[in-house]
């Protein structure tokens, strides 16, 4: 498999490097919890246009990354230059240009739709008149408009997330830090918030966070996967949708050979047995071990009954870069 | 953006029944003990006029009265600072404050500047009480005056206090319990040795009623100004620090 494991390298992001504009950029960045290293040197950029997704397993560190890219969470070590500000030397300017979603939507129970959006506003900097206006564009955006005077600790899960991007967008960000945004929201509302996240990631920088692939896929153009602080893949979608190519062969066998004959076919690196003469049969992207494998059933009388390409969804990629580590190449 | 962060939190209080609640309850106490206050000097005014040097009614009912309502702003403060900071950590809506360009320093003088100015308008409404006096007496306006910088001293060093407590846990009612405590300690540190001739000065000197007194009698004593503004500026820069940490230890 043609995984970059690049915990320790720049990242691979550079092939539009040179015409766009980089917004973030993170340099080795690390801080512990306790006796846990809850981020280990993470290095990365991200540019205008790209909606890059972190993805992990619970405590992989995502969170604690974003809060650490917000100014929230002071890392311990490493670098984090915003749309050209650095975010410890110059806190305030760099925070200028970012939008935050925590986990948890910020919201004053007691202040309504319309209030504590143009708090919000007024906390980064807008006159009255410029916030009123602004409230009104980010209402209409996330379509807020009808509960402009609701109370938001009597809102749903989903209008209080869609709030919570709202007061996000209020200053006009380049950069967006959304921490799961589609968590706790019905189909209806994940498929809105996804699309409204795909629009803003068109004239901005947007990071997110999730442990849902299909958000990966629906939103993202680049991933980033972390384990356990580490950054072990990072690429375009579009890469890793390329190894989606078919990886695997599913076979059936009524009377199958020892394990270590299958492994012998050309092409195979690992095979996998399934139990009731099925095996998965792993091989490198290109290599096709068919050819080869059909000659030998014929001639050694395996009897063969199933013979299925398969497609490693990006799931099966997440779950053996998270866990599996030894079939990453 | 002080200010924008100090009218939010006015905001917040007021929407709140427990602020209402406050106001009514040490407004009605107040005007009990003012009543009573009033009717034993106009009983008493027959035997002072033959006196030399007599109290007034500066003397007789203001006094008194601010003394009770500086130990009313003793379980008020606790009660309107307790949320201050524990209720932002509990809810999140705190990492809307660090992640917005504010420094912490602006974020605790909003908060703080919120808290002490719904204190002191319950300090104004207690003393709109002695100025419906002036309808039908003379007050000593000095002494008035002594008396309001006091409560409002008083106030400051208590709202600062109870936020810094706040800042130190995400429940309201340990924040508020903490902060009545050292209000408490601090009223009474000087009563260990009151009744010695040994009894320490520094004690004297870090109590609480001890410059309020003065105060009280009308003496506006620099020394009794800075204790105040020193108690309220160390608790504010603790909180600050406080802020400082919660950013580094997450």
């Amino acid at each position: 498999m043609h995984f970059h494991p690049v915990a320790h390298q720049t990242p691979m992001l550079v092939e539009n490097a040179m015409t766009s504009e980089t917004l973030v950029s993170v340099e080795r960045l690390s801080r512990r919890h306790g006796q846990i290293q809850a981020v280990d040197a993470v290095s990365f950029t991200l540019e205008r246009g790209q909606i890059l997704g972190f993805l992990g397993i619970n405590g992989a560190g995502k969170s604690t990354t974003l809060r650490m890219l917000a100014g929230v969470l002071a890392p311990d070590t490493g670098r984090i230059v915003i749309n050209g500000a650095d975010l410890l030397d110059q806190p305030r300017r760099a925070k200028q240009s970012i939008g935050y979603l925590p986990e948890q939507p910020p919201l004053y129970r007691e202040l309504t739709v319309d209030e504590q959006l143009c708090y919000s506003a007024r906390l980064h900097g807008r006159d009255r008149a410029a916030s009123r206006q602004a409230v009104v564009r980010v209402k209409e955006r996330c379509s807020l408009a009808e509960v402009g005077q609701r109370l938001t600790g009597a809102l749903s899960k989903g209008y209080r997330q869609r709030v919570g991007i709202a007061q996000a967008l209020l200053h006009d960000p380049p950069v967006l830090i959304l921490d799961e945004p589609t968590v706790g929201l019905d189909p209806v509302q994940t498929q809105e918030i996804r699309a409204l996240i795909r629009e803003l990631g068109q004239d901005r920088g947007v990071m997110l966070s999730t442990h849902l692939l299909p958000d990966v896929q629906a939103i993202c153009t680049h991933v980033q996967i972390l384990q356990a602080g580490r950054l072990v893949y990072t690429g375009a979608l579009a890469d890793l949708r390329q190894h989606r190519q078919s990886t695997g062969l599913r076979i059936g066998l009524n009377a199958p050979p020892p394990v270590s004959e299958l492994a012998r076919l050309p092409a195979v690196t690992r095979v996998e047995d399934l139990g009731g003469g099925q095996f998965r049969l792993h091989h490198a992207v290109g290599a096709a071990p068919h050819a080869a494998l059909l000659e030998q059933a014929r001639t050694g009388g395996w009897e063969l009954w199933e013979l299925t390409p398969e497609r490693a969804s990006l799931e099966q990629i997440f779950v053996e870069l998270t866990l599996g580590r030894e079939t990453v190449g | 953006m002080i200010r924008v962060i100090a009218a939010r939190e006015l905001r917040g209080l007021f929407l709140s029944p427990l602020a209402w609640m406050l106001l009514a309850v040490t407004q009605a106490l107040l005007a009990w003990l003012f009543i009573i206050l009033v009717h034993d000097f106009q009983n008493a005014q027959g035997r002072l006029t033959g006196l030399e040097n007599a109290p007034g009614v500066t003397d007789l009912v203001v006094a008194p009265l601010f003394q009770v309502t500086a130990w009313a702003l003793l379980w008020l403060a606790p009660l309107v600072t307790m949320r201050l900071f524990s209720e932002e950590q509990r809810t999140g809506t705190l990492d809307l404050l660090r992640s917005a360009p504010v420094s912490a320093s602006q974020i605790v003088l909003g908060k703080y500047l919120g808290a002490l100015l719904f204190l002191l308008s319950a300090v104004a409404l207690v003393t709109l009480m002695p100025l419906a006096l002036l309808a039908g007496a003379t007050l000593d306006s000095v002494r008035l005056l002594a008396g309001v910088l006091g409560l409002s001293l008083l106030a400051a060093s208590c709202a600062a206090a109870g936020l810094y407590l706040s800042s130190l846990t995400t429940q309201p009612l340990l924040a508020a319990t903490a902060t009545f405590g050292l209000l408490l300690a601090f009223w009474m540190v000087d009563a260990a040795g009151a009744g010695q001739e040994a009894s320490s000065p520094i004690f004297t000197y870090l109590s609480l009623p001890y410059h309020h007194d003065a105060l009280l009698r009308g003496l506006v004593r620099s020394e009794d100004v800075a204790y105040y503004l020193l108690f309220s500026g160390a608790f504010l820069g603790l909180t600050i620090r406080r802020l400082d940490n919660l950013r580094l230890r997450g």
